[in-house]
């Protein structure tokens, strides 16, 4: 044990001077997120630009793209094993890998969110009293904290019986994976149903919005994992199929193509029976009294995702390594507006009697999501820089210090 | 809370505008002060921030929250003879509310009535009850309603006016998606919040269809002259930074058998309010007199607060 986090250190402590840069920009964003943070705390949620009209902004829109980020990480799983592809564990753990950095922000992002934080003990049970299960608040703890534990579980059980040159116990990880995938469609669906539960809300009181999330939720994940598959194969020796990669673009295509329709036939609903509930829609893309500050990134994240749907759904695009990233790029810039501040902020505006307060957010909040992602990106930079040359075979039980990587290895 | 809202001069006779609109006036001047003594409040509130769930604790432990209220209210505002309660609801007692709708003429003197009972924060404001000028001809159309009107005198043509506080739903939303338990029904039909207990998550405000539920963003600041020493710990105890708070219809007062602050400054006579359960009651009367509709019926929040056209 002990020589096995001496070798963990080894390898985080040691890399390439872009690691390190990059090490240095995520202590620096954390640095920033801490200063942001200890502000927020001593003048109160103020310092945030939410006010009692728009009670909910910047921190729970990344919160709930975030989730389908945790969520669709591992959904590739499923691919992995209806395709039966060959590196099918090195998918599943960096897969979870991802999923774990980013539950870890969605906890973080809903303990800046809170205004007692010092309270947060009141959720659990036994010493709290927690209000199950009508609160959904309480569902969401339940299944991001038991969604975090499988894949904890999942990745350090690989990675440990790896070191010590064993396969992984089947026994152990196909059923935790297995139970993971509806876990997964779980954290999302229950994330959804915080929102959609509330019938002051009708911008959010809509059926549809649980298996929008879902589908969105299969765009943006994977196409961090596609970026990530192909950073990894150039900077380790990590064997990551070409085939593997054209059949996740495929999929996501098609997840694409049903969160499109999905989106337009809640827009058909809106404006054609055009009842007083239409003046949510209505000031997301248009704005309403001349209120226009969230109009233009909606109609951003429309282009985005329309653009990537026909970069994916063309298949030479689709295979071009360029048009492939570009296509990443647009879908995942499209999701993080849609399901962030494109679900939070129009559905607090207009508020429940009609007031249109405009929410934009403070330098503080932008601070301390910085701090944020860059808690989240520093642990799975970790992760991948221990998980690697375990999986590689570089670092294993018996060996005095880990062999040194690929030449270009370590910019991870 | 973009900016303060005039007590406006009515039609209907009423001294007490001008002396109102200079309370508010005054407000603003003295809380930097009470912004200063806030810190120190927070500092000291290790002890209730350990403490049970409101509804666990013990008959010596309600004894020791209430002294440490009281504690807590004397170091920050001074020896003021705080009078810190926990008067429990009746049995038999069900309190309901009643707003006339034709009466209203929107000036605003109930809005500023519940601050100064309710020690609500003066900077920045925060109102419990909002009034929403509505168009005549739309009637009852909040989305295109305005609660920032400033006018010389109300009512104006061709408007109307609907004064919004806590419905006190007997389905409350709110009470449903608190995570914590924070905030429950009482037997007397008054949803209450334990500020001590609350996290702050701003669940509530989101499942109100009200805009009822109120945040400290920070901490509130109350001039020590204006505190009503006058305090029941489930309801205009001042509160600290980072919980909501709400209309308790008076639970100080309605406990003990007073109209809410709302009801007894009212100029035009629009509020009635009383037992539900007592045959005798105004509220009663109007029930049976009248015919009462509640606000956004199609949630099914089922309110304890009834609209009625009494002419």
């Amino acid at each position: 044990m002990l020589t096995f986090l001496k070798g963990c250190w080894r390898l985080v402590s040691r890399g390439s001077r872009w690691y390190y840069a990059w090490l240095a920009l995520l202590g620096l964003m954390i640095a920033v997120g801490l200063a942001g943070y200890a502000r927020q705390s001593s003048r109160g949620l103020i310092a945030t630009s939410m006010r009692d009209q728009v009670s909910w902004g910047f921190y729970i829109g990344n919160f709930t793209f975030l989730v389908g980020v945790a969520a669709a990480a591992v959904l590739l799983v499923v691919p992995a094993y209806v395709y039966q592809w060959k590196p099918i564990k090195e998918v599943v753990v960096l897969g979870e890998m991802l999923a774990i950095s980013a539950l870890v922000m969605c906890l973080l992002y809903i303990l800046v969110d809170t205004g007692s934080p010092l309270n947060l003990w009141h959720i659990f049970p036994f010493v709290g009293s927690p209000n199950f299960p009508y609160s959904m608040l309480v569902w969401d703890a339940v299944v991001l904290n038991g969604y975090l534990l499988i894949n904890a579980t999942v990745v350090v059980h690989i990675l440990y019986k790896l070191f010590h040159g064993q396969e992984y116990n089947r026994m152990v990880v196909v059923p935790l994976v297995l139970l993971s995938i509806p876990w997964a469609v779980g954290i999302h669906t229950v994330t959804a149903f915080l929102y959609n539960g509330m019938a002051a809300r009708p911008y959010w009181n809509a059926s549809i919005l649980a298996p929008r999330f879902i589908a969105s939720a299969f765009c943006s994940g994977p196409a961090i994992l596609l970026v990530l598959f192909q950073v990894l194969r150039r900077t380790t020796r990590f064997p990551i199929s070409d085939e593997a990669i054209s059949k996740v673009a495929e999929l996501m295509a098609y997840a694409m193509f049903f969160n499109l329709f999905l989106l337009g036939a809640e827009i058909f609903k809106e404006f054609y029976s055009g009842t007083e509930h239409v003046v949510f829609t209505q000031y997301l893309y248009f704005g309403l009294h001349g209120h226009r500050a969230v109009a233009p990134f909606a109609w951003i994240a429309v282009a985005c995702s329309v653009a990537a749907f026909l970069l994916f759904v063309i298949p030479r695009s689709r295979r071009n390594p360029v048009t492939l990233n570009l296509g990443c790029g647009l879908i995942f810039a499209g999701v993080f507006i849609e399901k962030g501040m494109g679900l939070v902020i129009p559905g607090m505006t207009p508020d429940t009697l009609g007031e249109i307060y405009e929410y934009t957010p403070t330098m503080t909040e932008w601070m301390v999501a910085a701090g944020v992602f860059g808690i989240g990106f520093l642990i799975y930079t970790l992760l991948v820089k221990i998980a690697v040359p375990i999986l590689e075979g570089r670092f294993q039980a018996g060996m005095a210090e880990p062999l040194p990587a690929a030449p270009e290895a370590g910019a991870a | 809370m973009r900016k303060s809202l005039p007590v406006l001069q009515g039609g209907a006779p009423g001294e007490a505008a001008a002396e109102a609109s200079d309370l508010s006036r005054r407000d603003f001047l003295r809380t930097a002060a009470g912004a200063a003594a806030a810190a120190a409040l927070t500092a000291c509130d290790v002890e209730g921030m350990l403490r049970r769930h409101f509804r666990e604790l013990s008959r010596d432990d309600v004894a020791k929250l209430l002294a440490r209220v009281e504690r807590d209210h004397r170091k920050r505002f001074g020896d003021k003879g705080f009078k810190v309660s926990n008067m429990a609801p009746r049995p038999g007692v069900e309190f309901a509310y009643g707003l006339d709708l034709s009466r209203c003429i929107g000036c605003r003197r109930c809005v500023y009535a519940c601050v100064t009972e309710n020690n609500q924060s003066r900077d920045p404001q925060i109102h419990w009850i909002r009034v929403l000028e509505m168009d005549k001809a739309r009637g009852v159309d909040v989305m295109e309603s305005d609660v920032y009107y400033e006018a010389e005198q109300v009512p104006r043509p061709g408007k109307f006016y609907m004064p919004v506080q806590c419905q006190q739903c007997r389905n409350p939303p709110c009470v449903k998606v608190c995570p914590v338990t924070a905030t429950w029904k009482e037997p007397d039909g008054i949803v209450v919040v334990d500020y001590d207990w609350c996290l702050g998550c701003r669940c509530c405000m989101a499942a109100c269809p009200y805009g009822a539920r109120h945040f400290n963003w920070t901490t509130p600041s109350i001039a020590p002259e204006e505190v009503n020493p006058n305090i029941h710990v489930l309801g205009n105890r001042v509160r600290p930074k980072g919980v909501v708070e709400k209309c308790t219809f008076c639970i100080q007062r309605t406990r003990a058998g007073r109209y809410p602050a709302c009801v007894e400054i009212c100029p035009v006579g629009a509020r009635k309010f009383g037992n539900i359960l007592d045959a005798g009651s105004e509220i009663r009367y109007v029930m049976d007199q009248k015919r009462v509709f509640v606000f956004k019926e199609e949630l099914n929040t089922r309110p304890h607060f009834y609209y009625f056209y009494a002419t």
